[in-house]
């Protein structure tokens, strides 16, 4: 991984469209700015994580479905 | 064309049904076309999201007005771009769920929603920046409490 040090107002540039900005630390937290086109999708990595993960899940769903949904059906 | 499914065998298919996902799902990046099909002939809030390329690949979608009537979200300019959305008219909205066992325990994934152009046959699971909504809500909550279980 690449480790730059940058304080605030400072940004780092990413190819050719995309910025980021410290725009301020307050204790533990620090406030980014990210300039990027709108195709770029940007999340916050746990939350991107947790969606990955919940798919995974969710594609291993029994495969005798419809015993399963059939029975709900009934009831 | 014929694609072989996870719970449907082989199935027949026109070129028109598919719907690319052009970036894929998260964790699945590289399946890029799927197909929606109703999980029965009759009426039925469930869909299977059938990936066309990979057949043991398949997600359980719901119909989400019908388990979470308040489910409301609105999409950023960004993704109606990127979906070609003209108009509300053109767009369907599923969630992912997760099957467990017993089927009580089943979660709907309401911060992932999936939504497609259905004209344009375009989609997206798009991550929504809601707090309220997660990617684990029962969605037999409201019917076992109002059945006083």
């Amino acid at each position: 991984m690449l480790v730059l040090t940058r304080k605030p107002n400072e940004s780092i540039q990413i190819g050719e469209d995309i910025e980021i900005k410290v725009l301020s630390i307050d204790g533990d937290q620090i406030k980014l700015g990210i300039d990027a086109p709108r195709h770029v999708d940007i999340h916050r990595k746990e939350i991107y994580t947790a969606i990955q993960q919940e798919n995974n899940s969710a594609s291993q769903s029994p495969i005798n479905l419809f015993e399963t949904l059939n029975i709900v059906k009934k009831s | 064309m014929k694609i072989q499914t996870r719970y449907f065998g082989e199935v027949q298919i026109s070129e028109d049904e598919i719907v690319k996902f052009k970036q894929g799902l998260p964790g699945f990046n590289i399946e890029k076309e799927f197909v929606i099909l109703p999980f029965s002939e009759e009426e039925t809030p469930y869909h299977i999201l059938q990936s066309v390329s990979t057949p043991s690949l398949a997600f359980v979608l719901g119909n989400p007005f019908v388990f979470f009537p308040d489910y409301e979200f609105e999409l950023s300019e960004s993704v109606t771009e990127l979906l070609e959305i003209q108009s509300e008219k053109e767009v369907a909205v599923y969630i992912i769920l997760t099957i467990n066992e017993p089927f009580e325990k089943t979660t709907a994934n309401l911060k992932a929603p999936v939504v497609i152009n259905l004209n344009k046959g375009i989609g997206k699971q798009v991550v929504l920046n809601k707090e309220e909504y997660e990617t684990k809500h029962f969605i037999m909550k409201e019917a076992v409490s109002k059945e006083g279980r």
